[in-house]
């Protein structure tokens, strides 16, 4: 338990509906550190994003989350998100009526509490847009709505570019998108890392998007617990071997509500 | 912000001497509902023509005949003997600045309402009147050949005749109980006439002209644009209005002639305890185009439903309109159209809102006549529900007898998703800020279409209605 470490999860459980999802997890991510989670379908890898977000109808059971020195167990989302969180979300809402780039100055201002220049902002969102080859009319579209998957997940990663969070946990993020997608978005991730110094935990089934990025830590959830934690080689085995190896409890058909 | 708002704050507010309230007469008696002993009394002190003093003589009799509409929000708090009282002697009636209720007070605050005016669009101070902007507006105006004036100079100026000869005929007092009680008893409104061919490029506003006596009660608008004339009306501001008799039965009539087209905005605010019965109505003649642009917020109760008749051949309408229902209120609002001429086409978009038990209702008609070869209608509404204890509720009618018509129609109700709020928040957005963003989001298609300072009060009135429980 290092005093500098940016997110400490000690004994997390957390149901959703009265149904538990997760089990005591722990999970120590130290400012700068890039952790990967992967695990089989229905593991509970996005309920681990929404509960250290704070998504209302994942409720803690159990345990408690440290970020950046702070108790943030029963924060609201807004706090979680001015105290540096994000969540790039593996299904991106749609919300109409407002244009995305208006929304993330209105985030961007939520969050730093200044009024935003207008220039320098309308600046920095034109570099990270072309960094992502989004095309700059996109920032005048409704959040999301008519957005390609693809068109959505880079949305979120422009986003999360622009908010500058100190720890970002990236759901799937390269689910579902072709190989050059992926890798715009992996440079946008990489940018984060490196320029930014910003902690990572991506949630990912494939080694794509990690090819160019530098991994301290992999983790495997299963059925609602971490089973095992090793650096970046285990998602190479992973990859070859599948989960198989690491689904305890045989005969197990999930965890009972834990006393 | 553009030019015409500019000049509303920067007037010199100095200029709005609190003027005495007129000296009006007492009635020794008071008797129940509207007498044609009120109704004289009215026309004397507002010195109409005699046709006009025959016209409000008739319609009371009418008002007295005619039965109370038996659909929609019921009206039986709705206190006709003190609506007719507050007619009868408005010193009485006027109420205190104390005796205005704290929310209107506070929306004053947080809308940045000018001291000065605030008494009197609460509908308790002494007039105040905003002579100078309207006189600007007017000269302005005035060198294309516009006329833009009051209803009661109009009946004695120089388009008296023409005023005779369009008064009333669209909205005859025979419509309705409250188009007869409105043909009594009305007071105050504009008269805009455009001579042919004249494009105004500044939009009128009426609300330089809301605070004549009696008016914003039972107030009339009449509007003639011309052939091949284009103009934007503006009614309405963001302003709550108070009143004490609790009653608002205006009348907009509006005439576009052949090519012409008029945009008509409004923004209603009504206060809380106000039943909005109000009656619009166009008439589109050929190559004619009639915009709506409808915001209604506020009162307690609200039928409006403005009417469009596509009369000549390639004439068109299109109606954008919102409504927010919050806390107590009922309102059922919608629009009509009457497809009459061939190659008419409508298109009519809503959204409402409701919320902390508002009841939200959209009541839509849509008329093709048999004439009406080759007509073109596309209907679409949208609510959008706060949570669970508020209603939305969609009773659209089609009448279409012509069986080349090409009709559209589509509505959708829903709830604000849990989700897309955690998404916003997530971003950093309180949870009241993430509703009202997805709020706004929704009335987006509406304020788009409002001149930016009305967009602008427009949002403010949604935070507010947000934000209040
Ligand atoms: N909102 C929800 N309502 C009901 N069940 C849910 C909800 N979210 C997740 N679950 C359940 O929790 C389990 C884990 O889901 P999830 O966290 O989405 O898994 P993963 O992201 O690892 O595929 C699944 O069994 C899923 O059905
Ligand atoms: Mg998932």
């Amino acid at each position: 338990m290092s005093e500098q470490s940016l997110l400490q999860v000690s004994g997390l459980s957390s149901a959703v509906e009265d149904l538990p999802i997760l089990h005591d997890i722990n999970l120590t991510i130290k400012a700068g550190e890039t952790h990967v989670l992967m695990g089989p379908n229905g593991a509970g890898k996005s309920t681990l994003g929404y509960t250290l977000m704070g998504n209302p109808h994942y409720k803690v059971t159990g345990g408690s989350i440290i970020f950046d020195g702070q108790d943030i167990t029963n924060d609201s989302p807004d706090k979680r998100a001015k105290a540096g969180m994000f969540l790039s979300f593996q299904n991106p809402l749609e919300v109409p009526g407002i244009s995305l780039g208006s929304f993330i100055r209105n985030a961007y201002h939520e969050q730093t509490g200044k009024p935003v220049k207008l220039l320098q902002y309308k600046k920095q969102l034109a570099e990270a847009m072309d960094l992502l080859t989004m095309d700059g009319s996109y920032a005048d579209r409704d959040l999301n709505v008519g957005f390609s998957g693809g068109e959505k997940k880079k949305a979120e990663i422009l986003q999360m570019l622009m908010l500058n969070p100190k720890l970002a946990i990236l759901d799937e993020t390269d689910s579902g998108l072709d190989v050059d997608a992926v890798r715009t978005v992996s440079k946008g991730i990489q940018e984060y890392q490196k320029k930014k110094d910003g902690a990572l935990l991506i949630i990912t089934h494939s080694t794509k998007i990690l090819e160019a990025l530098h991994v301290d830590y992999t983790h495997v959830l299963v059925k609602g617990h971490i089973v095992t934690t090793g650096d970046g080689s285990l998602v190479e085995e992973i990859n070859e071997h599948g989960f198989e190896k690491y689904v305890r409890c045989e005969g197990c058909d999930g965890c009972s509500p834990l006393k | 912000m553009s030019d015409n708002n500019k000049t509303v704050v920067d007037i010199d507010r100095s200029v709005y001497d609190i003027k005495d309230v007129e000296n009006e007469q007492d009635f020794y008696r008071m008797e129940d509902g509207f007498t044609e002993d009120i109704v004289r009394k009215i026309s004397e002190e507002k010195h109409d023509p005699e046709w006009m003093k025959e016209f409000r003589l008739n319609s009371l009799k009418l008002y007295n005949e005619l039965e109370m509409p038996d659909w929609g929000p019921d009206t039986d708090e709705l206190d006709m003997n003190l609506i007719s009282s507050y007619v009868r002697s408005k010193t009485d009636m006027k109420g205190k600045w104390e005796d205005v209720p704290e929310d209107i007070k506070n929306t004053f605050e947080r809308l940045g309402i000018p001291e000065a005016e605030r008494e009197s669009l609460a509908g308790v101070g002494a007039q105040y009147d905003s002579e100078l902007v309207y006189h600007n507006v007017k000269d302005e105006v005035a060198d294309q050949g516009v006329v833009y004036t009051d209803m009661e100079s109009a009946l004695t100026g120089e388009y008296a005749d023409m005023v005779h000869e369009y008064f009333m005929k669209l909205v005859p007092p025979t419509d309705h109980k409250y188009a007869a009680l409105h043909g009594a008893v009305w007071s105050g409104g504009s008269f805009v006439y455009v001579p042919k061919g004249v494009k105004v490029d500044i939009p009128l506003q009426s609300y330089f002209r809301l605070n004549a006596a009696g008016a914003g009660q039972f107030e009339h608008t009449l509007i003639i644009v011309d052939e091949g004339a284009d103009l934007h009306f503006i009614e309405g501001c963001s302003a709550p209005k108070y009143n004490v008799a609790n009653l608002h039965a205006g009348c907009v009539e509006l005439f576009v002639k052949k090519n012409a087209r008029l945009r008509y905005s409004t923004i209603e605010n009504w206060s809380k305890n106000m039943y909005n019965l109000n009656t619009k109505r166009a008439l589109v003649e050929e190559g004619a185009r009639m915009e709506w642009v409808s915001g209604s917020f506020g009162s307690h109760t609200s039928y409006l439903y403005p009417m469009t008749i596509l009369k000549g051949d390639h004439s068109t309408m299109e109606y954008t309109g919102i409504t927010f229902a919050g806390k107590g209120q009922n309102l059922d609002t919608g629009a009509k159209v009457v497809h009459q001429g061939k190659y008419t086409s409508s298109l009519i978009s809503t959204k409402s809102i409701s919320k902390s038990g508002g009841i939200g209702t959209y009541r839509s008609s849509v008329i093709i006549n048999k004439e009406a070869k080759h007509a073109k209608t596309s209907v679409s509404c949208d609510s959008l529900m706060l949570d669970s204890i508020s209603r939305a509720d969609t009773i659209p009618g089609m009448d279409i007898r012509t069986d080349d018509a090409d009709v559209g129609h589509e509505a959708k109700i829903g709830r604000i998703s849990d989700e897309a709020v955690f998404y916003l928040m997530s971003r950093g957005l309180s949870e009241e800020d993430a509703r009202a963003m997805i709020v706004s989001g929704f009335a987006n298609p509406v304020s788009k279409e409002l001149p930016l300072e009305y967009a602008v009060e427009m949002n403010n009135l949604i935070k507010l209605e947000m934000s209040g429980g």
